[in-house]
């Protein structure tokens, strides 16, 4: 059972910059490691990962398997108004998870 | 000096030594073809077709020296303001020596504010990372960094 963390600021001043962290936990496995037995462990990655403010994309990253496990991202975003966070992690072997987070903006 | 004893030792070291060449042979490395200058340049390439790429304007945070390529955390930031007239489209990053040359690719906007993302990779050798930033009116600037890795990722067995 995947689960993800995620730090978004409870209140922000209208136009203030905020940072927002993510965690989704995930094995991100390669696809270029083998078992003692020589048998190539087949690809299970995350491949995108999106989000939206109040329904519009602020952030979007596609994941390689370069990405170390468990893929973390902090980045930015102006607060403009209250309402909501929409985070959406999409990948390999019909992997998806959303998580929301809500945001207060005086 | 007792002779006959000095030449049992002697035959008893061939002997081992041989064994040894031996038991070495059957140890192939299973290392995965690796990316190489050149696929990162045609990665690149894919990305942002024949554009002028300049250096300058991108800094990317990464520690010169890495133990564990397993976990490397990275920060890339882009010196631009964030209006919506002008702003960072996109930030791509790529390396030379995993088995594939993209990193990630990171879309961002005039709402972003701050032209700045973090993240942790993976690094299968010593090598140099790329991290090229697009902005709104279609200019690249781009960045490298050396990076020299201690353990590698990717190519450890799986137990």
């Amino acid at each position: 059972m995947a689960s993800a963390l995620i730090n978004v600021p409870k209140k922000a001043r209208r136009g203030d910059i905020i940072e927002i962290k993510t965690l989704m936990s995930h094995i991100m496995e390669t696809g270029y490691r083998h078992t003692a037995a020589g048998q190539v462990v087949p690809r299970d990655i995350i491949t995108s990962f999106t989000c939206r403010y109040n329904g519009e994309e602020i952030f979007r990253a596609d994941l390689f398997p370069a990405i170390a496990a468990n893929p973390f991202f902090t980045f930015f975003t102006t607060a403009t108004e209250s309402g909501k966070f929409d985070f959406e992690w999409i990948g390999d072997n019909g992997f998806s998870e959303t998580v929301s987070a809500t945001i207060v903006v005086e | 000096m007792r002779k006959s004893e000095g030449s049992t030792r002697r035959r008893f070291l061939e002997f081992a030594g041989s064994a040894a060449v031996i038991g070495v042979v059957p140890v192939v490395s299973l290392r995965p073809v690796a990316a190489t200058p050149d696929t990162m340049a045609a990665a690149i390439r894919t990305v942002i077709g024949s554009a002028v790429v300049q250096t300058g304007k991108v800094k990317l945070d990464i520690p010169p020296l890495v133990e564990n390529g397993n976990t490397v955390p990275m920060t890339v930031s882009v010196t631009s303001p964030m209006t919506a007239n002008e702003y960072v489209k996109s930030i791509h990053v790529f390396n030379e020596k995993n088995p594939q040359p993209n990193i990630g690719n990171f879309y961002l906007g005039p709402r972003a504010g701050r032209a700045q993302v973090s993240t942790r990779i993976r690094l299968a050798d010593s090598q140099k990372i790329m991290a090229i930033a697009r902005l709104s009116d279609g200019s690249l600037w781009s960045v490298t960094a050396e990076v020299v890795v201690t353990l590698a990722a990717c190519t450890e067995e799986v137990i």
